[in-house]
């Protein structure tokens, strides 16, 4: 069978399952829309979590970054996997234990105020929509690479799917789909690394593979390290950035991971706090399967690259090089007429430029794996995007119903009314994130990286201290989520979109780029909560004993109102 | 559960985060970024040790310290009566 025929096959069999899986659990109250009546298995909840967390980005373009950032990659590595310590170790037991349903709900609780949960519902919606609209552009250009049809009606049929399986099945529904969802993203993520890594090492275990040597008996880093020198790169273990950018990128990483509310929000599934704690071991586990994978695959992918191509006459090249060159993701000018491929860093001699996001995506035809694995690849991508987009939509919505509508607007709401409210506000989140998918304002991709950031400067802070610090007042951890969250966006429209005066490398702060300037409006947000909670009033004896109780784990509950 | 049992459950739960969170920002900010360049000049396999931190090591070393909290924790809870 060709590519096609396989992707259409394995497509219409996973949605099937997918949709399959949402009837089989839809939910009927809004405990169960919300955090699947908190009666997830730890084991389930660590794989809905993993595929929830793993988007279109860590799927397709990560280890294209990685391939060619080499050690500059590293940001991504550490911090999307260090943050899932703190989320175990700081925040995840103690709001299991909270036992509400959101994350402005413990906001707003712990510090006795709807200001403070209309700003986290702002801070959640920013960072959530921010993210969605990548996970649905990502979706289309699957559709369209593999399975020729346009980007917009690729958008069109994911949004049907995720409106289908979110509206129905809530939390519950997601998060069983999301179990599926794991299973197809790992076994397409790992299939094509363990036969390229035989391909070239010998070694069928990727992380051993890319330190082994390949047939000339010559360490792959080495000779990498060696092709990388040649071309006028930098060395490919030792990277471009500075080290303090470094060090900060890859703490706004972490920080940011363990504040973004629609990861938060899985640990308020399972039964009880021991619970919560296992989930995050589980989750970082099914995670580390593919993040310790993907530094190989980058070295493999770069090697087998820059191999077939640099110096090779344009007509001899094979057949994969002329089918990504017709979707542009691939182009070659011929700048000094000789009808060879010149890769090189200077740019003026340079003739090749490569899209990031075909290193994934085309690696398998560049190993010349068999049909039905390039197919996988398609399916895989879209269970990541799906898996992350559904994920995002559900804390959109429970923002809107539960923490606007219920908390604040009409606490008189019925549980059915809530329940509508809540599907209502999810169709159109859906809507809204496809018409982002259809016409994606520049700013998406910029941003999304940058939601990290804007997590990390404005909910982390605002939790931990509300676990850690009983004397943390409303008037402290509203003036640090403000504080934190606009320093975050000033600086990042100032460097990324030239506004307020613009700037460029030479004037960023301390030397830290946008990515990593989290890390500092998570630092400032610290400091003007301490210094303000400390000229302001204690909070009030039940909000102290409320924070005494989420500190023991016993008698977490059921999911209270 | 009286006032001092919390405080000294409290106490130990703190002891153990220090210490795991200690050998996080060990093996990814000090080993991973910090030290990288002397590090890397101890090689194992292909691998420059530096860069194995950043790039796979660190990430074992997250897996194994939630586990070992996992586990802890647990103790800890039976220990003060907590646990379900």
């Amino acid at each position: 069978m060709d590519i096609q025929t396989w992707t259409w096959v394995l497509v219409g069999v996973t949605f099937t399952l997918y949709i399959g899986i949402a009837i089989w659990s839809r939910a009927s109250s809004t405990g169960e829309f919300y955090v699947a009546g908190k009666g997830v298995h730890p084991i389930a909840n660590g794989l809905a979590t993993a595929a929830d967390w793993m988007s279109a980005a860590s799927f397709i373009s990560m280890a294209g970054i990685i391939s060619f950032g080499g050690y500059d990659g590293s940001v991504y590595l550490m911090g999307w996997t260090g943050g899932y310590v703190l989320l175990a170790l700081l925040l995840a037991p103690y709001l299991r234990k909270f036992g509400k349903f959101t994350v402005p709900d413990f906001i707003g609780d712990r510090y006795y105020s709807n200001i403070a949960r209309v700003v986290a519902v702002l801070c959640a919606l920013i960072v959530s929509f921010t993210y969605v609209a990548g996970q649905m552009r990502g979706v289309g250009l699957v559709f369209s690479r593999f399975l020729e049809v346009d980007i917009d009606t690729g958008v069109i049929i994911g949004m049907f799917i995720v409106l289908f399986y979110a509206v129905l099945g809530g939390m519950k529904g997601i998060t069983y789909t999301q179990v599926a969802q794991y299973c197809v993203l790992i076994f397409a993520f790992m299939v094509p690394a363990i036969f390229i890594s035989i391909q070239m090492t010998g070694n069928p275990i990727p992380q051993i593979g890319f330190g082994s040597s390949g047939s000339d008996g010559v360490y792959l880093l080495d000779k990498l390290d060696g092709l990388h020198r040649e071309l006028g790169f930098h060395e490919y273990t030792s990277g471009s950035k500075t080290k303090i950018d470094v060090f900060f990128i890859t703490a706004a990483l972490m920080v940011g991971t363990a504040g973004l509310p629609h990861v938060i929000v899985r640990f308020f599934t399972v039964k009880k706090v021991s619970d919560a704690r296992k989930s995050a071991g589980w989750a970082l586990l099914f995670i580390a399967i593919l993040y310790t994978t993907a530094p190989a695959i980058a070295v493999f992918a770069r090697t087998n690259m820059i191999e077939t191509v640099s110096n090779q006459k344009y007509e001899d090249l094979p057949d994969w090089f002329s089918n990504w060159e017709t979707t542009g993701l691939i182009t070659f000018d011929d700048k000094n007429k000789d009808g060879r491929v010149q890769y090189v860093a200077d740019a003026s001699k340079n003739e090749l430029t490569v899209d990031k996001d075909i290193m994934v995506l085309a690696n398998p035809e560049i190993a010349r794996l068999p049909n039905w694995v390039i197919a996988l690849v398609a399916a895989g991508g879209l269970a990541a995007a799906l898996s992350t987009a559904a994920g995002l939509l559900l804390v959109i919505s429970s923002s809107i119903s539960h923490d606007i509508i219920k908390k604040i607007v009409n606490p008189k709401i019925t549980e059915n009314g809530e329940l509508i409210a809540a599907r209502l506000s999810a169709v159109v989140a859906v809507i809204i994130a496809g018409w982002f998918g259809i016409n994606p304002p520049d700013f998406v991709a910029a941003t999304v990286a940058l939601a990290f950031g804007l997590a990390a400067a404005s909910f982390f802070p605002a939790i931990v201290l509300g676990i850690f610090y009983k004397r943390m007042n409303k008037e402290g951890a509203i003036a640090g989520m403000v504080v934190g969250i606009l320093l975050m966006l000033f600086y990042m429209m100032k460097f990324k979109f030239d506004w307020f005066g613009g700037g460029t490398k030479e004037d960023w702060w301390f030397g830290i780029s946008p990515e990593g300037f989290g890390t500092v409006a998570m630092i400032v947000n610290f400091i003007v909560s301490l210094i303000i909670s400390s000229f302001t009033p204690e909070p009030p004896k039940e909000v102290q004993e409320i924070v005494d109780n989420i500190r023991i784990p016993n008698n977490a509950g059921k999911a209270t109102h | 559960m009286n006032t001092d049992l919390r405080k000294k459950y409290w106490k130990e739960n703190l002891k153990y985060l220090a210490i795991l969170l200690s050998i996080w920002f060990l093996v990814s900010y000090v080993f991973g970024i910090l030290l990288v360049e002397q590090l890397n000049i101890i090689k194992f396999g292909g691998f420059k040790l530096g860069f194995w931190f950043a790039q796979q090591g660190s990430i074992y070393v997250f897996v194994i310290l939630i586990f070992v909290y996992i586990r802890l924790m647990n103790k800890l809870d039976k220990k003060y009566n907590l646990d379900e």
